[in-house]
């Protein structure tokens, strides 16, 4: 990775105690977009966006279509859209099939952010029972990009993330708590410019 | 193998000269779909066609046109289903509902109705409110596959399950059963519902207004346009609707930061109805 444009994280189940510990760990400061795949049920989406807002110290929304990506605000993906990352870092949803049985897929935000921030992206994959994210990692690989993942033996759920060590291979893998600690240094160490 | 962002800025030079050919040689104008849709849809194409390049792919839909119906199916995309998104019908019996009760003929407009799922779930409220003999329905797409299926209301038996479990959140008042005749594999929806409904070939990128139109839905369509092409469709659709005609559009479209936005006042932010100022 030459510098640090954008983070995108993948959850699925378990995902939201995790993303709670990732998202409060974030400085305040922190200098650049935050998108997040999260699976789950459309009925309980809301309350999850409001509830990791109050516990973040950056502004925590719902993404919309065509929102410009800017520093410092983290986004997650509407229940049964797919979230795209255009050229430009603005957002596009999509009603598209679903991609690994889900849709928002973690891999169609993925594959669409590394060719949408080459080797400026980090990506984080979190707890899940399930293997989206995995492709989409490898091709954040390919592009340059940074890959991190939850250590398994800290997650709810170990299949994601493992899936992604043992098909991919993965930059760092570190326990949940460490995450945010890594991203704040990768921020910092930013060259300037 | 390592990719780099310079690679990728030139496959969009080359896939937007694909979107003039197309233009050009078929009349189907995609230069203002968004971008990284038609990326993904195309990267698909190449990765089953057997070509190299979306310059390889331009040469051949230049000389072969079945191919090109081909790349029109990639870049539709149908899916759908009946009563999407439940509480966006509820707040339809609510907010608009009364206001047709007021007049003696109502025209409709669904455009992009894909196979039909939508048109048909609204005519089925409508008859449940006892409106539905007043109604003319306009359902439009720019995919003529997809209208005859539309036409046909014919859908596969195992999505009844959760097309039934929607028309209930719905506030549907009867039962789904009544609807539909099952047959085999499939059921078909009853011919009474598709009376007041005229399907019919309409691009909404380069065709004309549908005119004194009192509600119009257009879902899940312009996600996949760019912004500029969101303000002329959204143009188009405020020039055919009546005064004190409704808009809705899909959950996560929205008419703020539009050039239309002070036409309109706003009647559900959250389901996205909107009608027009009189
Ligand atoms: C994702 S479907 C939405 C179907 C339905 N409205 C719903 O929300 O369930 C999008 C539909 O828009 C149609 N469409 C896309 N571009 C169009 C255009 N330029 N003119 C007319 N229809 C278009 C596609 O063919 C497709 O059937």
């Amino acid at each position: 990775m030459r510098r640090l444009s954008a983070v995108v994280v993948g959850a699925s189940a378990g995902g939201f105690r995790a993303l709670s510990q990732l998202l409060s760990s974030l400085s305040e400061n922190f200098p650049v977009p935050v998108v997040i795949v999260q699976h789950l049920s459309p009925e309980s989406m809301n309350l999850s966006v409001a509830q990791l807002d109050r516990i973040c110290r950056l502004e925590v929304k719902e993404c919309d279509d065509k929102e410009p990506l800017l520093p410092g605000k983290v986004y997650i993906a509407p229940p049964n859209y797919h979230l795209l990352l255009e050229p430009d870092h603005t957002i596009g949803l999509s009603v598209d099939p679903k991609v690994n049985y889900s849709r928002p897929s973690i891999d169609v935000m993925f594959e669409t952010a590394a060719e949408a921030y080459g080797d400026e992206l980090a990506a984080v994959v979190l707890t899940g029972a399930n293997n989206d994210g995995t492709m989409g990692c490898l091709k954040i690989k390919n592009f340059g990009g940074l890959v991190i993942v939850q250590d398994p033996a800290t997650a709810e759920a170990e299949t994601m993330p493992k899936s992604v060590i043992d098909n991919v291979g993965a930059d760092y893998i570190i326990p949940l708590n460490e995450i945010g600690k890594l991203l704040n240094k990768l921020a910092e160490e930013n060259p300037n410019g | 193998m390592s990719t780099n962002k310079g690679e990728i800025d030139n496959e969009y030079l080359e896939l937007e000269l694909l979107m003039e050919g197309i233009y050009r040689k078929y009349g189907f104008d995609f230069r203002d779909y968004s971008s990284v849709h038609l990326k993904r849809r195309l990267d698909h194409r190449l990765a089953i066609s057997g070509l190299k390049n979306f310059t390889q792919i331009l040469h051949r839909i230049i000389y072969d046109e079945e191919f090109f119906k081909s790349i029109l199916l990639d870049l539709s995309i149908n899916v759908t289903e009946m009563f999407r998104d439940p509480p966006f019908y509820k707040e339809v019996r609510k907010e608009i509902v009364p206001y047709l009760h007021t007049y003696p003929f109502v025209k409709i407009w669904h455009a992009g109705c894909s196979a039909g799922q939508e048109v048909y779930s609204t005519a089925i409220l409508l008859e449940e409110e006892g409106l539905l003999p007043r109604m003319q329905i306009y359902a439009t797409d720019f995919n003529e596959m997809i209208l005859d299926k539309a036409k046909n209301g014919i859908y596969p038996v195992e999505n009844i399950k959760s097309y039934t479990e929607n028309y209930q959140k719905a506030g549907g008042k009867a039962s789904f059963a009544d609807y539909y005749t099952a047959q085999y594999e499939s059921v078909i929806i009853k011919q009474r519902l598709k009376d007041n409904i005229l399907f019919s070939f309409h691009n909404l990128v380069t065709d004309g207004v549908f005119g004194e139109m009192n509600v119009i839905f257009c879902r899940n369509v312009l996600i996949y346009f760019n912004k500029d092409l969101q303000n002329k469709v959204l143009r188009l659709f405020c020039d055919s609707l009546v005064p004190g005609g409704f808009l809705c559009l899909g959950t996560k479209e929205t008419l703020k930061f539009s050039d239309v936005e002070d036409y309109f006042e706003i009647v559900s932010p959250r389901e996205k109805i909107y009608r027009k100022k009189r």
